[in-house]
């Protein structure tokens, strides 16, 4: 059986199926971080005192960085797929999945070093909403890297029996991966800086 | 956007390299201006000011959304006012003045 509008537009939404879901899932993301900052301003306006600079600011500016790459990589993966240029896709694919391992160590470091010195969850309502908010961020970093990984390797398979439905899959990873960038974009500030 | 001919793509690449550029100085941007230590209303203001336009750089050129289909900004618009109601749970919350009186 032929699963329809892989490949092509369903002509009720204009967009291909996968988009169409990939945005829906964003979408409950969407919510499902935002109940979590709602839940970290009650919690930090409702504080007598807020803990400040106990974050490593330099790791996670450095953090920032590398997720912005990876997100450059990610939509160069797909632009490669779109010129027909299969090395520059698995080179670009490739990048971003070290990129995405690479925002992953530093996090352990980062924990490794809280975990030390008592700073676990526990400890105060700051690092109890520090922690679930980044924990969670880190699990999806780490979901679309297995994504990414199926992509480069096995699932790349389809490039030569479906390349433009194979691109399109690249399409709707990647809108994952830059949304994972985007909510890192707002937990930087408001859990390091602020 | 037209995604099948090979020069708009390589325009597009010129568009992602700036934006990609963009986002690494407002970073930048962020960090420093955090050292000022300004008042936390400000320090807020500002640094949800910078990540709003970090991000939407990201949802508008890497994701696409500066020209997508209408289903998905209907979708999306749906998302944004749930969103803001839930962000206007904390002020909601802390404007309740009711104050219990006579309570034993």
């Amino acid at each position: 059986m032929e699963i329809p509008y892989v490949v092509t537009a369903r002509p009720e939404t204009g967009i291909f199926n996968a988009k169409a879901g990939i945005w829906l899932f964003l979408a409950s993301e969407v919510m499902l971080f935002g109940a979590l900052f709602t839940t970290y301003i009650l919690l930090r306006i409702g504080a007598p005192t807020w803990p400040h600079g106990e974050l490593d600011v330099a790791l996670a500016t450095v953090n920032t960085a590398v997720l912005i790459t990876s997100s450059i990589t990610m939509v160069m993966a797909w632009a490669s797929c779109l010129t027909k240029d299969f090395k520059k896709f698995r080179l670009y694919l490739g990048l971003t999945i070290l990129l995405g391992a690479t925002f992953m160590v530093i996090k352990y470091f980062e924990y490794s070093h809280h975990f030390h010195i008592g700073d676990i969850p526990s400890k105060n309502t700051f690092y109890a909403i520090y922690f679930t908010l980044t924990g969670l961020h880190g699990l999806h970093v780490l979901g679309g890297m297995i994504v990414n990984s199926y992509f480069w390797g096995p699932g790349s398979k389809m490039w030569k029996s479906e390349p433009v439905r194979f691109t399109n899959r690249i399409e709707v990873a990647g809108l994952y991966w830059h949304f994972v960038d985007l909510v890192w974009i707002f937990l930087f500030p408001t859990l390091y800086l602020l | 956007m037209d995604f099948t001919d090979i020069h708009e793509i390589k325009k597009h690449v010129r568009v992602y390299v700036t934006v990609f550029v963009a986002l690494l100085a407002l970073t930048m941007i962020t960090v420093a201006i955090a050292q000022l230590h300004l008042s936390v209303p400000a320090a807020v203001a500002v640094a949800i000011f910078i990540a709003t336009i970090k991000g939407s750089l990201v949802a508008g050129y890497f994701m696409h959304l500066v020209s997508e289909k209408k289903v998905i900004y209907a979708a999306l618009i749906l998302t944004v006012v749930f969103f803001a109601a839930l962000m206007w749970l904390p002020i909601f919350s802390q404007s309740d003045t009711i104050v219990y009186k006579n309570v034993p």
